[in-house]
């Protein structure tokens, strides 16, 4: 078991989604993160999967993933095959926010994205190790949410989403 | 300008009859009833057959596909009327049938809210359909009908749902039909790589005892001709799935039986003693495997596949031709050297003489008191007619009529193959009957099968669907009987059935009808049937308690295929 990225372009059309994750549901994997975004090409999705599975698995994923009519291509990556990024942000009480705090915001390179009289919202990006280490530390300061995305990926193999679209 | 304008129920059926949809097996309901009322105008340009359930509409639907190599149209209302088309959608998804089905839907602003009959159909829908899409306007409906129709028959068939609101239905739009000719997402033509046919001809022509399984990819890809040229040259032994049966006639040469579970003791044993293994169109299915892990180790497999997700999904290929069928075989033959392989085939032959001391012959001329279904299909043979269309439920007198029918066209077998549907049959008869009246159209049913669907009497009663109809009753649902024999003691948990009396249930419907028990009676018994003009009802009581051989076993090996 590995952790894999599945990229997965396809047309944007109603139910896409539904499509490619009953795949996953009816061979019981789960789906660790998913994004889903336009691309640089109007009218065309990229969808990123984030999942744990062996080798094997993945490319069944894959080659089912394809099949569906409106998918353009579909592909899957090892952890050091795509450059990727998480974002989270963390509520903290303005109460909390001291000196300490300070330090710890800059160590782990978080911004200050909003300040409310209440509370201050501070933003992560980096791997899931890293949001998770500013996490544990934020829960001693009163930390009121935390929200995570899943990972957006870029592939590092050089080649360009317009190769698959005709 | 407005009277260019026409109804979304007329464009349904204009663009139905733009594809040149001949018939359509449907059943009526409030949300559908406008493209109903267009119906009415236009049955003389196609045709509309109301089964008994919407069910029986679906499988009729795909009986016809399966014999015209057409696609299916299928028509229901929202609700129960959409869901009951599901264990078809299914059916067809699996076994690679073509359909198009068109379900009503509430209004677009009801859509959501409980609205009477309403359900998720395109939710629902969505694992078991190769494509689907909810049309909630009128434009849309012209050009989801097209792109429905390119889906269902291109590339790898399969059924294709449209779920169509009722606003779109009644609101006035332009008729502007433009065929689907492809779309940026869903190639369906592949180029045969070159290459890797000249691999797989150097590993054939190496071959000491090469062996060709085929599926239904050879009907499919209208490939028969191309494969028996294939075999000509090459003088392999070539073995056929449950749906590939028809693609080859018997009677070649290098035809060696039946795969799976239930199929012949020479195809199942030799598998594992074959040095390369040719498969043409077929998907590796864990009933003609067995046990994955013991299939076929000591071969190198080539895969000539059109669906790249076939290719080493369950068995792993070392080689793989990837495209239709019909290019890739033709390419082969070209490539490959001839060749004959007398001795290898002689081993097929010599293992179909043990199957044939140890079943068949015990199957066909029984000595036991009670009728066998071996024997019932035998007299099929003698009378039926080349291009007879065998139809078949699931169970027991599936396995053996598939086993005992003598295969000789393609498109001639039609049954429930990777869903295993109980109460395929009758409706899908009656579907393959509608194509063309002037077929022998021969309907082998389980007495707990017919039950399911036997509403769709009264549809071949309306329709006067020459369909011949033969009831293997062995008053028990005979498969699971058979397994709890065999591998749960005896112990026989609900699978004895009280039945009614058939012959009075098919005359009530105006359908002539027999019943025999006796041996001396079937001969004649089969011969009124297929000579009657009109539908016929044959029951034939038949030995309680007997079971289909040679069997693998679950989880056993080809090789440990079992005559008895």
């Amino acid at each position: 078991m590995k952790r894999y990225t599945i990229f997965v372009i396809t047309e944007n059309f109603i139910g896409i989604l539904n499509r490619i994750t009953i795949i996953f549901t009816r061979r019981g994997i789960n789906i660790d993160a998913l994004t889903a975004s336009e691309s640089r090409i109007e009218g065309i999705h990229r969808i990123t999967i984030e999942v744990t599975a062996s080798e094997e698995t993945v490319v069944q994923l894959v080659n089912q993933i394809e099949k569906i009519i409106d998918v353009i291509k579909a592909f899957y990556h090892e952890d050091d095959g795509v450059v990727y990024q998480e974002i989270a942000l963390y509520k903290i009480p303005v109460s909390k926010l001291d000196g300490g705090l300070e330090k710890i915001i800059r160590q782990h390179n978080a911004k200050i994205i909003a300040a409310e009289p209440d509370f201050v919202v501070l933003e992560l990006s980096g791997h899931k190790e890293q949001t998770q280490e500013l996490l544990e530390i934020l829960k001693g300061y009163g930390l009121l949410e935390f929200a995570r995305s899943g990972r957006v990926a870029v592939a590092k193999r050089m080649h360009t989403i317009d190769s698959y679209v005709k | 300008m407005k009277d260019l304008m026409i109804r979304g129920a007329d464009i349904v059926v204009k663009t139905l009859i733009e594809e040149n949809a001949e018939i359509i097996f449907g059943y009526p309901g409030g949300a559908i009833m406008p493209v109903y009322d267009a119906l009415y105008d236009y049955h003389d340009k196609i045709k509309h057959v109301l089964t008994r359930h919407e069910q029986g509409a679906i499988h009729a639907a795909q009986g016809y596909a399966r014999v015209s190599g057409k696609v299916g149209v299928c028509l229901a209302t929202s609700g129960p009327g959409a869901t009951n088309l599901i264990t078809g959608l299914a059916d067809a998804l699996i076994d690679s049938t073509p359909l198009v089905c068109i379900t009503g839907q509430v209004a677009a602003h009801l859509l959501g809210t409980d609205a009477f009959q309403e359900t998720d159909m395109v939710g629902i829908s969505m694992p078991c359909t190769k494509w689907n899409i909810q049309v909630r306007s009128v434009e849309e409906i012209a050009p989801a009908i097209a792109k429905a129709f390119f889906i269902a028959r291109s590339g790898r068939p399969g059924p294709v749902l449209i779920d169509i609101t009722k606003n779109a239905q009644t609101d006035f739009g332009e008729f502007n039909y433009v065929p689907c000719l492809g779309f940026r997402s869903y190639q369906t033509k592949i180029e045969i790589n070159k290459s890797d046919v000249q691999k797989a001809a150097e590993v054939i022509d190496a071959a000491e005892r090469p062996y060709v399984l085929f599926g239904q990819g050879v009907v499919l890809g209208k490939a028969e001709a191309e494969f028996k040229a294939f075999l000509d040259k090459t003088g392999i032994p070539a073995a056929s799935t449950l749906l590939g049966s028809g693609a080859l006639s018997q009677d070649h040469p290098n035809f060696v039986g039946k795969l799976g579970m239930h199929g012949n003791y020479a195809p199942n044993m030799l598998t594992n003693q074959c040095d390369v293994l040719i498969a043409v169109g077929m998907r590796f299915d864990d009933r003609v495997t067995g046990d994955v892990k013991r299939y076929a180790k000591q071969a190198k497999i080539i895969h000539l596949e059109l669906d790249p997700a076939e290719i080493s999904k369950t068995v792993i290929s070392h080689y793989s031709i990837l495209g239709d069928c019909k290019d890739s075989l033709a390419l082969l033959t070209e490539a490959v050297s001839k060749n004959s392989h007398p001795e290898w085939l002689e081993k097929f032959r010599e293992l179909e003489r043990e199957e044939n001391a140890a079943v068949v012959q015990h199957d066909i001329t029984p000595t036991k008191v009670g009728l066998t279904m071996g024997e019932v299909i035998h007299q099929v043979n003698q009378y039926k007619a080349d291009d007879a269309v065998l139809v078949t439920d699931v169970g027991q007198h599936q396995m053996i009529a598939w086993r005992y029918f003598n295969y000789k066209k393609s498109r001639t077998q039609v049954t429930s193959g990777g869903l295993g549907t109980m109460g395929f049959a009758l409706p899908a008869a009656l579907g393959a009957q509608m194509f063309d009246f002037s077929r022998q159209v021969v309907c082998v049913v389980g007495d707990g099968g017919i039950q399911m669907t036997i509403q769709e009497f009264g549809t071949i009663m309306q329709t006067k669907a020459p369909v011949k109809v033969i009831l293997l009753n062995n008053n028990y649902l005979g498969m699971v009987r058979q397994w709890q024999q065999m591998f749960f003691d005896k112990r026989y948990s609900f699978t004895e059935l009280d039945n009614p009396d058939f012959v009075k249930i098919a005359e009530a419907y105006g359908i002539k009808s027999q019943k025999i028990s006796e041996r001396s009676d079937l001969n004649e018994a089969i011969e009124d049937m297929l000579i009657h003009d009109g539908p016929y009802f044959l029951e034939v009581v038949v030995e309680k308690e007997d079971n289909v051989f040679p069997m693998i076993a679950t989880g056993c090996s080809v090789e440990e295929v079992r005559l008895s």
